[in-house]
């Protein structure tokens, strides 16, 4: 009823322009069924293809007449079906058009249609349904708020091969998430949609490899399913890989990667699989390559990242595969200086696609260096490749950002690369840039890096110290992020290794002691443990412990209390006991729990219990700080 | 930090040689080559080892089953006479059709032939279609023996592997190997002509320098060199250059053993670049080493290219005969582009420099560890995409008239008349030939196909006064045929006389095929499938007229005799009738459903093709056989007989054969000599000196599928008399379109390769 209610508003701005498709909208209303239908036809032949004559049917109000037409029951078949394409048809246009067509409640109208007997009319509401469902301005739980639909959908997909294409491509716009995936899952998608991987019509074909690939997509109870479906006596990976031959479509090689991709990540299929190694790896490096669409080498250089992220083994094989590392430099060289100057429409699309370009290369660098040295090695040896990665840091685009400071992240576990590249190029100036009022998830990155630049052997430790990080750090520990809270603490405790008298201090008074409590009764267990690894860190050389001991004693000793009385778990109580052997190492600070009978108790009734743990620390040998780089 | 890369995986299997007895391997240098003798103890012991390694390492690396077959299975001997099942053959039939008419032909007549005839040429195939440099001509298990009968000096390893032979379960895995390595080079390059372009096979024991050693058939390469310096490097060359009309083409090397150092290039060299180098150092060479995974493009010094390799690994070298470039592979993996530009004519090439170097050389013996076929098929879609959208005719129509127009000549040219007006009217086209004159060649051609000689020589005299008198040498060809068809009891002339019309070989179901070129006889079926289909069925009922043609008619019988074989006896007599056309009261029922089953045998051989024979006679003689024994069951009593069996035919025959004989030193006292009627005439002559024709060596001139020849030259001579082309230009411009391809392959224009004519004929 909305656009019904704008209608009159708009109309006297645009009523010089709606003259001629008034004409149209009355013939709507004529008496004569016939002439309806007749004016529905040609109202259909009007808006092919022409958006303005879109926009002016539904600021006339054509879309809730067509409505009504459609879902009455005196009508005729016929004048429904027309009915249908003509909406079909407006739905086309732009993203308003869409707009306006849900403010009319088209989708329960056109659900209701498929109930019809008829096929012809199913397709055309299908068709329409397929293109509202596909804007990206519609929501798609519009599909599920009446549990019929899928159903009925899964039923219909046997009429013809135009239902099957729709139905697949509304289902692979709409499955948003675990629980999208879970519904269509249990209304039998695998077995519906497996068998259309070999109907004759390529867009079936494709629909349905759509289908599979959002249904499987982080999905292990879809994806061990899809493993073991036969279809023509054929497992369903073999037609992927079948799908991936190089003479297929593009289109079809690199969703059937992106199918292969996701049932590999959800541990449906090996790492080690040869349809993996010999198939799909090698398909998505392909994809990356110049002769391939922008788009093409986006997705194709973001499923390649996906597919390798956890597994080294694929890392290597990708380093080397068709020289991937340098065909990623590429990535960077868009808008080119050739296309600003010859053509400005190549321009319009290369600028659209730059900064996609870049966050799928940084992010597939990302991936190629998480765990081998030499690639790594190789990554920073291509061309300007630090620059580039500095300058995705101050990006404007969100994206590119997060995938640059991904990309340092991954490279910064090298200490060859901590201690030249990243010297050189002083990447601490712009992450620093990037931790302030960055979003959380740029932050979680960032942050787990400064941990590893942080390390004492890191040269960059000096400047960003002197750039106000503990102010920043001891601000993340306060975040409402688990994640957050453990990075700030991982990093604190990394600066505090082995650091000087005032670097502690500083730590300690930014820090305080009221959210060092906090943090030593957080609910993450990763957060008590670098918390506990920053008061060793904090208490070791014999100055700095009695210096510490001497003014925050009291504190440290109830929180050592603290934790012992906890119902905690082995290593929590280790690490404990290690802080205490810490304080007995100092000079002054060693008579606190010579003094506080509750501790000695404590420490007799650990060394009774497990003597290996306990024994140090009466001893008073000062254990080994601790000082771990960050694992993630 | 420093992991260890991936590729240093090491095998254990191979390392001992290199590593742990070191010995031996000295003993490999030039030296031993001139004092055998004193080396002996060593070289067994090597041999040993070698063959040891050998089972080893072809079991667990190239095959999933073992290739070796147990001990004492097939004694040396019986294979040479053995039935064995014959993969070159069936694998040649395709290869060969696309040779052209003669090699059609030539293939055709061991389909006929049975008996002694068969066990020769199962040993003769392969050697024909074998490599010339790959030893003797025989059966592929003898090259396995001494090595190459014409290197020079035979090299101690070779003697090595001979040696090695007496286990005779080592020869029949090569002969295995040479039939897996035909069948896979054929699959992979099929458009490659190998009596032009052989294909590399192995590795050349003349084009090598002295430090490299070769054994396993020419495909493991090892040094035996002292490998001090860059100078004792040493190289050796396939024995064929790259065909460019391979289109892709892609060998692997394994590295066995990468001996002390490691430094092996692989690669590609022109002919006569230096030996003594590694591949890539000079200019036309061009190589990936191994160890520090730099390519080297005609230069002494080496670019960063990819991953280093060694013992283990299998690198592979893919070339691109189309845009000229190389990329290799590791353990299956594509590496990228290393080279562009490349020169033709290349020869795979590898080097090594330093002792205990050993690679083992694939190029098709087995699978490929990397999937080259799927990187050809993306060629060949590339190539296809370009033909189909390669732009034609500015003019709008213009393109689709010449087209039409191409069609309707070749309906007129071969007699179909129906179609021709059918289509001519569709497409508003006109006949240029009088619509008499095309029905009166087409009742001569059918004459011809049918071996009825004598008439389609009278025939020919009525219509056309004065063309034979002018063409003496066609009609002594005509004559020549009249007499084969005499003996074969088929000819007008000794039908009358009583004989039976032998099984078989009086009806000729295929329609008029004019031309030798079997490439041609899909377009052929497929032009007229269509139509036949509907109009058959009408011609059945209607009692078929009588200028339809042949194919309509064997359409129409094909149908029936693969749908309704057990129930249309009703039918048959009406349907051979039809098949037979007019005139044919000689034969009977029996002999009518005998010609049932021949049609229904041919074709159900061949269904990927709209033609029977062709395919019928290219497939294995056993199958053949089988149809043979089929044929004998259904016609009981009745045997293939000389001129039919009847005396008197016979006697006919002798008489006319004398007139032949007289009508031939009257041509020869005319027109001088004449080598090919003296062949024709003697060959046919041969044919009575056999008591069983059929199945004698030159058995093939009665197949009826000879018949063609003779009526395409008689078709054209009609035609020139016309003054109407001797060829229709569709023929012409396929024709063209082949040279055109063979000519591309000649000027090394790899796209050739995937651009057969054939292609586009279904």
């Amino acid at each position: 009823m909305a656009c019904l209610l704008e209608t009159p508003i708009r109309m006297s701005v645009l009523s010089e322009v709606t003259a001629s498709s008034r004409h149209y909208v009355d013939r709507l209303f004529d008496p004569d069924p016939q002439k309806v239908l007749q004016g529905v036809i040609d109202m259909k032949n009007a808006v092919i293809g022409n958006n303005k004559q879109k926009a002016n049917l539904i600021v006339l109000g054509a879309v809730p007449r067509l409505l009504y037409l459609l879902q009455q029951e005196t009508s005729s078949t016929e004048l429904k079906t027309e009915c249908a394409v003509v909406l079909g048809s407006l739905a086309m246009g732009t993203e308003n058009n869409v707009k306006s067509l849900l403010d009319c409640h088209i989708i329960p109208a056109l659900l209701q249609g498929l109930l019809s007997p008829d096929l012809k009319f199913i397709e055309a509401c299908l068709r329409c349904l397929r293109t509202i469902f596909t804007s990206p301005v519609t929501p798609e739980e519009l599909l599920y708020t009446d549990a019929t639909v899928i159903p009925h959908l899964m039923a219909l997909l046997s009429r013809s091969r135009y239902t099957q294409e729709y139905i697949c491509q509304i289902f692979s716009h709409c499955c948003k998430g675990p629980d999208h995936q879970t519904i269509l899952f249990n209304h039998g998608a695998v077995q519906n949609i497996a068998h259309l991987l070999t109907s004759v019509s390529y867009k079936v074909r494709m629909q349905a490899l759509k289908c599979f690939s959002v249904l499987a997509f982080e999905n292990p109870q879809v994806s061990m399913t899809l493993v073991n479906v036969l279809v023509d006596g054929e497992l369903l990976p073999q037609i992927f890989v079948k799908m991936l031959q190089r003479d297929k479509p593009i289109e079809m090689q690199l969703t059937s990667a992106k199918c292969l991709t996701y049932m590999c990540r959800a541990g449906a299929i090996r790492t080690d699989d040869n349809c993996i190694v010999l198939k799909t790896l090698p398909c998505l490096v392909r994809m990356c390559s110049k002769e391939r669409l922008l788009e093409e080498r986006v997705e194709g250089a973001e499923t390649l990242a996906y597919l390798i992220e956890p597994d080294v083994e694929l890392q290597r094989i990708a380093s080397i595969t068709d020289h991937l590392i340098a065909m990623l430099a590429d990535y960077f060289k868009y808008p080119s200086s050739v296309s600003a100057i010859t053509d400005i429409k190549r321009l319009d699309h290369d600028l659209k696609h730059a900064h996609e370009l870049r966050q799928a290369a940084f992010k597939l660098y990302a991936s190629l260096g998480a765990n081998d040295e030499d690639i790594r090695k190789k990554i920073i040896e291509t061309e300007n490749m630090m620059d580039r990665i500095v300058t995705g840091l101050s990006e404007s685009s969100v994206k590119v950002r997060l995938a640059a400071v991904r990309c340092l992240h991954s490279l910064s576990r090298s200490v060859q690369q901590l201690r030249t590249s990243f010297q050189d190029h002083a990447v601490w100036k712009p992450l620093m840039k990037v931790l302030q009022n960055a979003p959380d998830e740029i932050l979680v990155v960032a942050s787990s890096m400064l941990c590893n630049l942080l390390l004492e052997f890191s040269p960059s430790k000096e400047p960003i110290l002197e750039s106000g990080a503990v102010e920043l750090l001891c601000g993340l520990t306060q975040s409402e992020n688990p994640a957050l809270r453990v990075n700030g603490i991982w990093a604190l405790m990394n600066m505090a290794f082995q650091a000087e008298q005032k670097i502690k201090a500083d730590i300690l008074r930014s820090l305080s002691t009221e959210q060092l409590f906090r943090l030593l009764s957080d609910s993450d267990l990763n957060v008590l443990m670098k918390t506990l690894g920053l008061l060793r860190n904090l208490l070791s050389t014999r100055p700095h412990i009695d210096k510490i001991m001497s003014t925050h004693g009291k504190q440290i000793m109830q929180a050592v209390t603290l934790i012992l009385e906890g119902e905690h778990n082995i290593e929590v109580k280790e690490q404990t006991l290690c802080i205490l052997a810490n304080i007995a190492d100092g000079t002054t600070a060693k008579e606190l729990i010579m003094t506080n009978d509750d501790i000695l108790q404590k420490i007799k009734y650990y060394m009774g219990k497990d003597g290996t743990a306990a024994v140090p620390g009466v001893t008073g040998t000062p254990w080994a700080p601790a000082s771990i780089p960050h694992p993630c | 930090m420093l992991e260890r890369p991936m590729w240093q995986r090491t095998e254990g299997h191979f390392r001992p040689i290199a590593s742990k007895e070191p010995r031996p391997l000295d003993q490999w240098s030039p030296e031993t080559e001139s004092s055998p003798p004193e080396t002996t103890t060593q070289s067994s012991w090597f041999l040993k080892k070698e063959a040891a390694n050998r089972d080893l390492y072809w079991c667990r690396s190239w095959s999933p089953s073992s290739p070796w077959a147990p001990p004492g299975r097939l004694a040396p001997g019986t294979r040479f006479g053995s039935r064995e099942p014959e993969p070159p053959l069936s694998s040649l039939g395709p290869a060969d059709r696309t040779l052209g008419g003669p090699n059609g032909a030539r293939l055709l007549s061991p389909g006929r032939e049975a008996g002694p005839g068969r066990a020769g040429r199962g040993g003769g195939l392969p050697a024909e279609a074998g490599t010339p440099a790959s030893g003797p001509p025989g059966p592929p298990g003898l090259a396995a023996g001494p090595g190459p009968a014409g290197g020079g000096p035979v090299p101690a390893v070779a003697a090595g592997s001979s040696a090695a032979a007496p286990f005779p379960h080592g020869d029949s895995a090569l002969n295995e190997q040479e039939k897996e390595l035909q069948r896979r080079l054929k699959r992979l390059y099929p458009a490659v002509d190998e009596q032009e372009t052989p294909l590399p096979r192995s590795w050349s024991p003349k084009d090598k320098f002295s430090y490299i050693g070769l054994s396993q058939n020419n495909l493991r390469v090892h040094y035996k060199g002292h490998g001090k310096t860059p100078k004792d490097a040493a190289s050796v060359r396939a024995t064929h250059p790259i065909p460019a009309a391979c289109g892709i083409y892609y060998f692997e090397v394994k590295i066995v053993s990468k001996g002390r150092d490691g430094y092996m290039g692989i690669g590609l060299s022109a002919q006569g670049v230096n030996m003594n180098r590694l591949p890539g150092w000079d200019k036309h060479s061009y190589g990936y080493h191994g160890d520090d995974g730099h390519s080297f493009c005609s230069s002494g010094t080496g670019q960063p290219y990819g991953p280093t390799f060694t013992t283990g690994d299998v690198i592979g070298c893919c070339v691109n005969l189309i845009n000229n470039t190389c990329f290799y592979t590791k353990n299956g993996h594509s590496l990228g582009i290393a080279f562009t530009d490349l020169p033709p004519n290349l020869y795979p090439t590898v080097g090594l420099q330093t002792p205990g170097e050993v690679v083992d050389a694939n190029f098709g013996q087995h699978p490929f560890v990397f999937d080259i076929e799927d990187y050809m098929r993306e060629w060949r879609t590339k190539i296809q995409a370009q033909i189909d959208r390669f732009p034609v005719g500015d003019r709008e129509g213009e393109w689709q008239t010449m087209i039409q127009k191409m069609v309707s000549s070749y309906l007129v040219h071969h007699g179909y008349c129906a179609t021709a007006e059918a289509f001519a009217r569709s497409t508003d086209q006109t006949v240029l030939e009088e619509l008499a004159s095309i029905k009166n060649r087409q009742r001569i051609q059918k004459l011809v196909l049918a071996g009825r000689m004598g008439e389609a020589i009278e025939t020919t005299q009525q219509l056309y006064p004065s063309l034979l008198e002018r063409n003496p040498n066609l009609l002594f060809t005509l004559k020549v045929r009249q007499f084969i068809e005499m003996v074969n009891g088929t000819d007008s002339e000794v039908r009358c006389l009583g004989g039976r019309s032998p099984k078989s070989q009086d009806s000729y179901p295929v329609s008029p095929r004019p031309f030798s070129s079997p490439s041609m006889s899909p377009s052929h079926g497929m032009s007229v499938h269509s139509l036949a289909s509907g109009k058959g069925n009408a011609a059945h009922f209607s009692g078929f007229e009588s200028c339809s043609n042949g194919v309509i008619s064997n359409k129409a019988h094909q149908s029936y005799c693969h749908s309704k074989h057990q129930s249309s006896s009703l039918n048959v007599p009406e349907l051979n009738s039809i098949n037979m056309s007019r005139s044919q009261q000689v034969n009977n029922f029996t002999s009518n459903d005998v010609d049932m089953e021949t049609d229904h045998y041919s074709n159900g051989v061949g269904e990927t093709s709209s033609n029977g024979f062709l395919n019928g006679s290219s497939k294995h003689d056993h199958e053949m056989e089988d149809c043979d024994t089929e044929m004998e069951v259904d016609s009981s009593q009745l045997r293939r007989q000389l001129c039919g069996g009847s005396q008197a035919a016979i006697e006919r025959m002798i008489h006319f054969g004398r007139e032949l004989q007289a009508m031939s030193e009257q041509l020869r006292r005319e027109c001088g000599k004449n080598t090919a009627n003296k062949k024709m005439l003697k060959d046919a002559f041969s044919l009575l000196a056999y008591s069983d024709p059929w199945n004698s060596p030159v058995g093939n001139q009665l197949d009826p599928i000879q018949r063609e020849p003779v009526c395409s030259a008689l078709n054209s001579a009609i035609l020139e008399t016309h003054n109407l082309p001797k060829q229709p230009p569709l023929a012409l411009a396929m024709g063209q379109a082949t040279q055109c391809l063979g000519l591309m392959a000649r000027s090394g224009i790899g796209s050739c390769a995937f651009a057969t004519v054939e292609d586009y004929l279904h």
